[in-house]
């Protein structure tokens, strides 16, 4: 494993910013900020017209390293220990998953959370215990 | 009319670009990050990172006022009214479902929003991911066929998710 530095300053900051962002989002368009149901709604079967709307959002997530980079000319550090195998499977996995919950990290942890949805604090409990467990058996019991 | 929906994609294009920004910041758009702060059996080594605590903890409170002030409005700038989840109920798909999930978070580091921003860094490990994770997606929708199951959307309302 690869040591990463505790960050809560920069955390705190950026957490703000995402919740600047699903504050945003219900506000312009009156819908929940969760990223598995923005993208997985990019996919057919469309229950409603707001696609464009969808893919730009996406694109805004795609784009904001490119703009980081362009502004501070670096990007902070990225590593993706997992090979290629355990990414398919973890992908599979994290998108059946978000959407057979109805959402994941942003659309429960944040959204739900901040509207005392009794729902997505199970599913966040849920994710969190599942998340722990997954990796105390990954780096403790191999 | 037409300008106003341009206007909207434009908008949720730079809600888009600050919420990767709010993930780069944090740091989240590292899973190394991720799967430190998981990593519960790093805290006697002292190689835990409690970082994604403190993530949602500002989103979390941003959020939470946000919301509150926003809700009160008639309607929202560019939609007739807001698509707020109501339901309450405690069914097997909102335990099954964040436990899949978590499985798939815990192996790679990796959740759909950091993800999608990790397309950004050019990396291919994310494509890789962002590709199982779409078709992950895909065919969670079709078993739930969607939108017609009645178990995930009333049809009172037929955008909740």
């Amino acid at each position: 494993m690869i040591a990463t530095p505790f960050t809560p300053t920069t955390s705190l900051l950026g957490g703000a910013l995402i919740g600047l962002s699903a504050v945003l989002l219900m506000w312009a368009t009156g819908r929940i900020a969760g990223v598995s149901g923005i993208a997985a709604r990019l996919f057919p079967p469309y229950e409603d017209r707001q696609f464009a709307g969808r893919l730009a959002f996406v694109a805004g997530l795609i784009a904001a390293p490119l703009l980081v980079r362009l502004v501070t000319g670096s990007l902070p550090a990225q590593t993706i220990a997992a090979a290629t195998p355990v990414l398919i499977v973890a992908g599979l996995l994290t998108g059946f998953g978000a959407v057979w919950g109805s959402g994941c990290t942003s659309g429960h942890g944040v959204c739900g959370l901040s509207r005392l949805s009794v729902r997505s604090l199970v599913a966040t409990i849920t994710f969190m215990a599942a998340g722990v467990v997954t990796v105390f058996v990954m780096r403790h019991w191999s | 009319m037409a300008i106003l929906v341009q206007m909207a994609i434009l908008v949720q294009f730079a809600i888009g670009l600050i919420f990767g920004i709010g993930l780069i910041v944090s740091g989240m758009s590292n899973p190394a990050k991720v799967l430190n702060f998981l990593d519960v059996g790093g805290i006697p080594a002292g190689t835990w990172d409690a970082s994604l605590a403190f993530v949602m903890a500002g989103a979390i409170a941003v959020t939470f006022i946000g919301f509150s002030r926003v809700l009160k409005l008639a309607r929202p700038f560019f939609a007739e009214r807001f698509y707020v989840p109501t339901r309450t109920d405690i069914d097997p798909r909102i335990i099954v479902g964040p436990a899949i999930f978590g499985v798939g978070w815990g192996l790679a580091g990796f959740c759909p929003g950091p993800a999608l921003t990790a397309l950004g860094f050019g990396s291919v490990s994310a494509f890789i991911f962002v590709a199982a994770m779409c078709a992950g997606m895909v065919l969670a929708r079709f078993i739930a066929n969607l939108p017609s199951s009645a178990r995930v959307i009333t049809p009172a309302d037929p955008l909740e998710s």
